[in-house]
């Protein structure tokens, strides 16, 4: 009861409708909807080839998804349908930053470069598309000089301020994660997306991940999109979480009311024989419940 | 004591006879390869018989240079690596010193440019020094202009680009047919063929964006050669095989460099010499590297030049981070393009005749090859490895007393290639990033770090 109140009183930043993708013959997410709201953590979470990954894909221009409609609602109001947008238009105009699985830093770059380049259609932009910066105009020396206080701030965030001169393939694999983070928020998204950003993070790692994401959303008030594995991310950070299984949407809710659903613990624990109509009956019952709801 | 002294004396001695018999096994296998190779030869005589040659002599040569040489590899030299390896990594700790000659390499090696011509004349007379200017100064720039260019392609943007040359011959042609048909100076073509050859690099850009690596390099490779086949075939225009001949030469806001009464010899009161053209050419060609070389810099802390490294580094990234990765590799392109253009213009009004036969496949992987050799992105190092690849072929010219050690058929320009292909083996075996393999950053927080070579990357196309 207490979601449905939520919902009500929640903008969603993010629709997602009966989005199919099939790979040849296989149906990789099957009419899945789901919505993002604005100012919300959403876990994305489900067994290992669930269709994460395809989702977020598909959201942010990757994959053109075979069926179904993703809509990105803007703070301003201005709509933009991403399954029909370019990949780096999603990030530019639709304001959808992501980060990848296994990290893509421009390793050869520096760290503070790396954040530089995040900022390149406003820089281009201010250099009047490199003719006037090339000539000396102070308005991009100006602009550049926002652009690195802007990289300093975000290098601050994610504690990494003493490495800015380092090549970005220098640093230990937790500081590439929160570099790679650091990196997508300088493009100055609404709903930044993330393909499991705790994964291969010790635990103290995991837990400044999750005081650098919630501080991103605190101050900046940033939608985050996240994929996840780490259930003590999940639980802790996480509004609202939407199960992935087989590419079809098993469970959608609270953390609280996801982890004690029946068919999520099936799904990620699997059921023994004999305790299978005992879920089947439990399942039916909460659908029951929800349609009276509903 | 005693005991020590013999130890090591012991150890001298293992190593001599160790080096002795590596040598008799060296020896005795080059015997075996080349007695069959060198110490017969077959030959035809007078009547047109089959006849074999031996030349024992020779073959003692080579068997005696392989055994000196094993010998003194592991007596002196291998021990001597050791012993500077070892010192080297005792003296890690000390911070590399910067020389003052390495730090203002770059303005020394500018002001030196600047005073070569002058320095040159003094030295072998006015005459004199057309060779030195014009195959040594002019040639060298030339291929260091060459090379920055390409160097934005395929050093910065990652764009692997085999038909480099296509864009020389795009400006060449530009300046040869257009200055012979409509009659217009080399200042208004110079920038015109810079711009045909960008909007050229455009064309080639659109059907290859989706391409990458290995395929990329293909297609670039085919259209070169297109542009070669076009030129030879396109007779009514181009005169094909024939060439261009005759093509008006530069001026200097209106001087001409010829034996008239208003030419530059004449009006500056000196003897008419072919020589002060060549300076004019030499100070233009320095002026162009120069350009090329201060727009890449500036280049590359603009977001444009950030876009295209960061496109070497990681394509999908930069998709991510909204970067339109398709009008970046085309101004990659376009602007590469450009100098090789404007460097094929200068490259007309200096041989005053271009033909198809200037601008084969060769050029573009001797190009690439200078680029590879520098340093992917480093300018400093490409124009040491331009200086190196092209001054060191046109030195083998001068190499006549090789003559003398060879005999008298011996021509040492015929090796050139030869030559180039052995430097490019021991570089890239000593230094695999080439001779410059940091990167300096674009931008810096505390203080500007080269980047070593092991974390940047070449480029997938």
């Amino acid at each position: 009861m207490a979601r449905e109140t939520t919902t009500m009183t929640k903008d969603p930043i993010l629709k997602v409708e009966h989005l199919s993708m099939r790979f040849g013959g296989l149906m990789a997410i099957n009419d899945f909807s789901f919505e993002a709201y604005r100012g919300d953590i959403t876990a994305l979470i489900g067994p290992n080839g669930a269709g994460k990954t395809t989702v977020f894909n598909c959201i942010t221009g990757f994959y053109k998804p075979t069926m179904g409609m993703i809509t990105m609602k803007q703070k301003a109001g201005k709509e933009y349908l991403l399954e029909r947008l370019p990949d780096f238009e999603i990030t530019k105009l639709a304001k959808v930053a992501r980060t990848f699985q296994n990290i893509r830093m421009f390793s050869g770059l520096t760290v503070l470069e790396n954040l530089l380049v995040a900022q390149h259609n406003k820089l281009m932009q201010a250099s009047g598309y490199t003719f006037l910066g090339l000539l000396g105009f102070p308005a991009y020396r100006q602009a550049s000089r926002e652009a690195i206080d802007l990289a300093k701030h975000w290098l601050e965030k994610a504690s990494l301020i003493d490495r800015a001169d380092d090549p970005a393939g220098d640093l230990s694999y937790g500081a590439q994660r929160r570099l790679e983070i650091a990196r997508a928020m300088c493009t100055g998204p609404e709903l930044l997306c993330l393909d499991e950003p705790a994964a291969g993070l010790n635990p103290r790692e995991s837990l400044a991940l999750n005081e650098l994401l919630k501080s991103i959303r605190a101050d900046t008030g940033t939608s985050i999109l996240l994929i996840e594995h780490d259930m003590s991310v999940v639980m802790e950070i996480s509004d609202h979480v939407v199960v992935l299984e087989y590419g079809q949407k098993i469970s959608d809710g609270t953390p609280d009311f996801v982890k004690n659903d029946p068919r999520v613990i099936a799904a990620y624990l699997g059921v023994e024989d004999e305790e299978v109509e005992e879920v089947i009956e439990q399942i039916e019952e909460i659908e029951g419940g929800q349609g009276g709801t509903h | 004591m005693a005991n020590i002294a013999s130890t090591t004396a012991s150890a001298g001695t293992d190593v001599t006879a160790r080096a002795l018999r590596e040598a008799v096994f060296a020896g005795l296998i080059s015997l075996g390869l080349f007695v069959l190779f060198v110490g017969l030869k077959s030959d035809q005589n007078i009547r047109n018989e089959l006849i074999l040659n031996q030349r024992w002599g020779l073959l003692a040569i080579f068997v005696i240079v392989a055994a000196v040489g094993r010998f003194l590899m592991v007596a002196y030299v291998q021990p001597a690596m050791a012993r500077r390896k070892a010192a080297k990594a005792e003296a890690e700790d000390v911070a590399k010193e910067e020389t003052f000659f390495s730090r203002h390499f770059s303005k020394l090696a500018i002001a030196f440019l600047l005073i070569y011509p002058p320095l040159v004349v003094a030295i072998f007379g006015v005459q004199g020094s057309l060779k030195w200017v014009d195959n040594f100064g002019i040639q060298i720039l030339i291929y260091v202009m060459l090379a920055w260019g390409l160097n934005i392609v395929v050093g910065l943007a990652g764009l692997l680009d085999l038909g480099y040359v296509a864009f020389y011959a795009v400006g060449a042609y530009s300046y040869a047919l257009l200055s012979t048909y409509f009659g217009l100076s080399f200042w208004v073509l110079l920038p015109v063929a810079g711009i045909l050859a960008a909007f050229w690099g455009m064309i080639l850009g659109f059907p290859v964006l989706r391409l990458r690596g290995d395929y990329l390099a293909i297609v670039t490779l085919a259209f070169g050669e297109i542009i070669r086949l076009v030129l030879i075939n396109w007779t009514e225009v181009t005169k094909g095989t024939f060439g261009v001949s005759g093509i008006a030469k530069a001026t200097l806001f209106g001087i001409k460099f010829d034996a008239s009464k208003d030419g530059f010899a004449a009006m500056m009161g000196l003897p008419m010499s072919s020589a002060y053209y060549k300076i004019f050419l030499f100070y233009l060609i320095l002026a162009l590297a120069l350009l090329t070389a201060y727009v890449t810099i500036r280049l590359r802390r603009m977001p444009i030049g950030r876009a295209w490294e960061a496109l070497r580094e990681d394509e999908i990234a930069c998709r991510s981070l909204g970067i339109n990765t398709v009008t970046t590799k085309l101004t990659a392109f376009a602007t590469g393009a450009m100098f090789g253009g404007i460097a094929g213009s200068f490259f007309a009004v200096r041989q005053g005749f271009v033909s198809p036969e200037s601008f084969v496949f060769l050029e573009s992987a001797v190009i690439l090859a200078i680029v590879v050799l520098g340093g992917m992105g480093s300018l400093t190092g490409i124009a040491v490895a331009a200086a190196v690849m092209i001054g060191g072929t046109e030195i083998l010219r001068e190499l006549s007393f090789l003559k003398m050690v060879f005999g008298p058929d011996f021509t040492p320009e015929l090796y050139r290639m030869l030559i180039f292909g052995l430097a490019m083996v021991v570089v890239m075996v000593w230094k695999p990033r080439g001779f410059v393999g940091s990167r300096e950053p674009t931008a810096f927080l505390h203080e500007r770090k080269a980047v070593s070579g092991s974390f940047t990357k070449e480029g997938h196309g």
